[in-house]
């Protein structure tokens, strides 16, 4: 079934290598798309005319657009229109930014607007200032709305990076397909062996994460 | 960019383009299928049968469709099942949106209020009345928004089967760049058939999930 090619030298090493290289891309890109999510999102919730029509344009083209697509016009656009080369790393990282701030600022404008309009005016006239409405009220109960949320969002970067395969990244697939190459001879059932392993590692990594998810959305519905 | 160039490519781009929509479509069918049977096995609890869904939605759901694919392309050939790229690329995607859809269509199904059963079993409904007459067009309702995220999403996966040498428009548009070096007419004809691809489906959700939500709450 091709798994004993797992434990030939240090094939099962390189495979989480290559799971790691797809990790740290999508740590830096989650990281990246929170920060910046927040803040568009907060813009979003202002109900300003033109940040609106500019947010709806930007998260109209993150909903149609493939994050394969964006990747290829990063990578090969970019360099063809400039004549500057930037690394598969830095455009793949820039692409699920984008993507994931867009995603990230949608999470960020739901939980705000899903706040009624009662807890503004009762902390106003209880005689909070401004501030101490946001820390003590708003804030509070955006983030039970919005950390579940966005723990989502992590696993499905993760799962969205491995596409950075096709740009020529050597993650864990593209090392998975190394191996199959390089044992064709010896072990030629070794596709069915690595790419079931490839299968599980991915399920491994994002399974606790969405387990954790769906937890605390239970535990805080109310 | 050349419209020369442009317009030699636009042929090749429509074979894809049709060829990307064929796929697209027949998988998101599948999956819909595919998502109403689970559903229902969950929502009435089968044994055995429900555990088994449970399993194959965390399964899919954690993974991404590229690993998926390969494995089912590179990797089942070894235990002798081999399909088309064309094939594959639609079961893979039926399996992959069967299990988002098991999930949006079950939350929709669950959300519908026990009152509500409790009084068509009172008016003397049946079982099959209640389920069709009561349950079914509110849970239907309540799953639009969820179901019109995971066709954009499904039909956004396509891109991922040029990876299988599928030859859909990523496929298409990779090729073209490879070969004669026109990035920008393969890339901008790239996102021209994608919106042509995407924008009608995302306008015309917006628009049921606005019926939707009228149909639910009464106000838009």
């Amino acid at each position: 079934m091709g798994f004993d090619v797992l434990l030939k030298g240090k094939n099962m090493l390189r495979l989480l290598e290559g799971l790691g290289v797809a990790m740290k891309i999508s740590l830096v890109s989650v990281v990246i798309s929170i920060f910046l999510g927040i803040i568009v999102g907060m813009l979003m919730s202002q109900k300003k005319p033109l940040i609106n029509v500019v947010t709806r344009i930007y998260l109209e083209i993150v909903r149609i657009m493939p994050q394969l697509v964006l990747l290829f016009i990063v990578f090969f656009g970019f360099t063809k229109l400039t004549g500057k080369n930037i690394s598969a790393e830095l455009s793949s990282i820039i692409v699920f930014s984008f993507w994931g701030t867009a995603e990230m600022a949608d999470l960020v404008r739901g939980s705000l607007l899903s706040i009624p309009m009662i807890q503004y005016e009762s902390s106003k006239a209880l005689g909070f200032s401004r501030l101490q409405t946001y820390i003590y009220i708003i804030i509070p109960q955006v983030a039970r709305r919005l950390l579940p949320l966005s723990i989502n969002l992590i696993t499905r970067m993760i799962k969205t990076t491995s596409l950075i395969m096709m740009i020529g990244i050597v993650e864990v697939l593209k090392t998975g397909q190394q191996i199959i190459e390089a044992n064709r001879k010896t072990s030629p059932g070794a596709a069915f062996g690595i790419f079931a392993t490839i299968f599980l590692l991915y399920f491994l990594a994002c399974w606790p994460i969405s387990c954790l998810s769906k937890y605390l959305e239970k535990r805080w519905e109310n | 960019m050349d419209f020369e160039v442009i317009k030699s490519y636009i042929p090749l781009f429509a074979e894809a383009f049709l060829l990307t929509i064929k796929t697209g479509w027949f998988g998101i069918a599948l999956s819909f299928a595919l998502g109403l049977i689970c559903a229902f096995i969950l929502y009435f609890k089968i044994p055995v049968l429900s555990a088994a869904v449970k399993v194959y939605v965390e399964l899919f759901r954690n993974t991404p469709l590229l690993v998926q694919l390969f494995f089912m392309y590179y990797g089942l050939p070894i235990l002798g099942i081999r399909v088309s790229a064309e094939i594959c690329g639609i079961i893979g995607l039926g399996l992959l949106g069967g299990s988002y859809m098991t999930e949006s269509i079950r939350s929709g199904l669950e959300s519908v209020p026990k009152i509500q059963t409790e009084s068509a079993l009172s008016l003397g409904m049946t079982k099959p009345q209640l389920f069709r007459l009561v349950i079914l067009p509110q849970a239907f309702a309540m799953s639009v928004p969820a179901i019109v995220a995971n066709i954009i999403f499904l039909l956004k996966e396509t891109s991922v089967f040029s990876a299988i040498s599928l030859m859909d428009l990523m496929f298409t548009a990779k090729d073209l760049i490879g070969l004669y070096y026109d990035t920008t007419e393969s890339l901008f004809l790239l996102v021209v058939f994608y919106i042509i691809m995407l924008l009608p489906v995302s306008i015309i959700g917006t628009v049921a999930e606005k019926k939707a939500r009228f149909k639910i709450y009464g106000d838009i």
